[in-house]
């Protein structure tokens, strides 16, 4: 038999049975759409995570005063280890290493911003040009904070965008000076707008020389050391150089904590991918049961159709050629459910897509393959069954069946 | 071109042995003219389908053209159906979602023979049963005696040596009926061997051979000499 009569003649039986036609495809199509929708949801999120991670810079390792780590109850809790303040000196300590691209110590504080009558209450960060680099950050206009000496407090501020437009609307804020806290700055430059980084809102922010705000909140402690290795294979050996430079300075006691980026982004990659397999899997049960639809309909279809079958012997079909026939029927029936499922999947991604423009909603091809794999795998596993049975099946019982 | 020899077939109802065909001997000569009668039960659909390989004898040894068909496989089996052998069955067998055309060409696709050559050759021998105009009505926009023709039809498309009729006319009136038997005669004019299996005389003895058949035994077998229907024929 010919390839294109078996298609034409799979055609003509799916044609006629329009209804049990449709049920499969149905059944097909929500289970490959399922895969799709939910491993796309689930890839989404993980990009977003990854990207919303991948904002804080490359290559980061931050530096926390204090340990977060529990080594063992006795010693620290008769020593009870009261953690020094990071300094900038501390800071400047880890520049000279090998290891170290460049640092940003970073001092945060709130206080009011006022520029003529307006007043308001904001975030501000004390760090240096570093940060800019560190933080891959762009200026809208202006300038960043001056290179040079870390410690040299320079009376210049840089404002958020959103800020720039609360207090200065569409006037220009570029020289302008204006009042944080007590002590007047000039604002030298403006951000541009960024996304949402995890913890702070770059748009609402005040960014002043980590001396300044030093003087401006009274205190030598930082917040935190941003520390860019130089690439990154050096992370772990920068993170040992990190801790024993401090505990040097810090009379020998290891009293902060290193956190590296990568450490946190590669767990959070791996569990939203465990996440992603578990409820793509969930998904492809349900091709299964699908599957399982096509057995039950097909072995109906045999019984129904055991006088054509009969009548396909007596006109000389050998018995695979039967198989062929109702095997092609199934794979004919996964196949079009599956594109079908492809077409609702990308749909579905599209419809939410456009309720949350933020996600990086799109399928993943493995997900789009496995999907489409799976449908025809099962469609054509359980359809083997009732293609065999219609194959052994009497021609004599057959057709007196009538 | 038939030889059967010490056929028996038993089939096993519930823990009773049916003996459906007991010891039936036959030959049929290329071109002859056969029909099979007998009451319900009496074995001759057994013995139409045994000779149509639909079925196979519990014992006994089947000679097509001298060939052992018993020991044949599924596949050689079917090949031998598909080009030896046609097939007319009493409901007509047609499949309902197919044109006239399309049963015509059924055993041809089968065969994996192009489909140009199929429609003409369809084509000529749906002409030939004077359905020129019904080829692409489906067989519920046909008569009775419409759907036989298509079914001959296609029984014969393949030219098989052999046509096996299975109460050609028990589904149709007597009018149509005799139109149908008509056409398997004038077949077997051209060289077509013909066995007919019927419980209706009128149709029985218009065979040159008659085969009386009783629980599973072939009771009576005469050849008439004279085919007195003969001239009645439109030739």
């Amino acid at each position: 038999m010919r390839l294109l009569d078996i298609l034409s003649y799979t055609g003509s039986t799916l044609g006629r049975y329009r209804t049990r036609t449709g049920l499969i495809l149905l059944a097909m199509a929500i289970g490959v759409a399922s895969i799709i929708i939910l491993t796309s949801l689930g890839e989404a999120a993980r990009k977003y995570v990854v990207g919303q991670f991948s904002s804080l810079g490359t290559n980061l390792l931050i530096v926390i005063p204090g340990r977060s780590e529990t080594t063992g109850g006795a010693p620290s809790m008769i020593v009870g280890e009261t953690p020094r303040d990071l300094t900038l000196d501390d800071a400047k300590a880890l520049t000279r290493s090998a290891y170290v691209q460049r640092i940003a110590p970073v001092m945060i504080g709130s206080a009011s911003i006022s520029w003529k009558q307006l007043d308001r209450e904001a975030p501000v960060l004390g760090s240096t040009a570093a940060l800019l680099d560190i933080r891959h950050w762009n200026m809208d206009s202006g300038r960043f904070l001056p290179r040079g000496e870390i410690d040299r407090a320079t009376p210049v501020c840089i404002l958020g965008g959103k800020l720039y437009r609360e207090l200065f609307g569409s006037e220009t804020a570029l020289g302008k000076w204006i009042r944080i806290g007590d002590r007047r700055f000039r604002v030298i430059g403006i951000m541009a707008s960024e996304g949402r980084s995890i913890g702070v809102d770059v748009q609402d922010l005040v960014i002043i020389p980590v001396a300044s705000a030093q003087s401006l909140f009274n205190s030598p402690s930082l917040f935190r050391i941003l520390v860019e290795a130089r690439n990154r294979d050096v992370i772990p050996r920068a993170k040992e150089h990190i801790l024993d430079t401090i505990q040097e300075r810090h009379q020998g006691e290891r009293d902060i904590t290193v956190i590296t980026q990568d450490a946190i982004l590669s767990t959070f990659d791996r569990i939203l991918r465990a996440l992603t397999l578990t409820v793509g899997g969930i998904a492809a049960i349900s091709l299964f049961v699908a599957g399982i639809l096509i057995m039950n309909i097909m072995l109906v279809s045999v019984s129904q159709r055991t006088a054509e079958i009969g009548l396909l012997k007596a006109l000389g079909a050998p018995g695979n050629q039967i198989i062929v026939l109702f095997l092609s029927e199934a794979i004919a029936l996964s196949l079009a459910g599956a594109c079908f499922g492809v077409a609702v999947g990308m749909a579905g991604n599209l419809i939410i897509g456009h309720f949350y423009p933020d996600l990086p909603l799109g399928a993943p091809w493995w997900a789009v393959a496995s999907a489409v794999g799976i449908a025809v795998t099962t469609g054509t596993a359980f359809g083997a069954l009732p293609a065999r049975r219609a194959a052994k099946l009497d021609p004599v019982l057959a057709l007196s069946h009538k | 071109m038939i030889q059967l020899k010490g056929i028996h077939r038993t089939f096993q109802v519930g823990d009773q042995e049916v003996h459906a065909l007991n010891e039936i001997n036959l030959n049929v000569s290329p071109g002859e003219y056969l029909s099979i009668m007998g009451p319900s039960g009496s074995g001759k659909s057994t013995l139409l389908n045994l000779l149509g390989l639909l079925d196979r004898p519990t014992s006994g040894t089947y000679l097509l053209n001298n060939q052992d068909v018993t020991v044949l496989s599924d596949f050689e089996q079917a090949k031998t159906r598909r080009n030896k052998i046609g097939f007319v069955f009493q409901f007509f067998q047609l499949l309902p979602r197919l044109t006239a055309q399309e049963n015509v060409e059924l055993p041809m696709m089968l065969d994996g023979i192009a489909p140009n050559e199929r429609s003409q050759r369809a084509t000529e021998v749906l002409d030939a049963m004077g359905l020129s105009d019904r080829r692409h009505h489906r067989p519920d926009q046909l008569s009775g005696g419409q759907r036989q023709r298509v079914a001959i039809a296609r029984a014969t498309i393949m030219e098989p040596a052999i046509l096996l009729a299975d109460e050609p006319t028990g589904n149709l009136d007597s009018k149509s009926g005799l139109d149908v038997i008509k056409i398997l005669e004038q077949l077997n004019n051209k060289g077509l061997t013909l066995i007919i299996v019927t419980h209706d005389p009128e149709i029985g003895v218009r065979a040159k051979r008659h085969i009386h058949m009783i629980d599973g035994k072939i009771v009576e077998s005469r050849t008439d000499t004279i085919a007195e229907t003969k001239d009645s024929l439109p030739s």
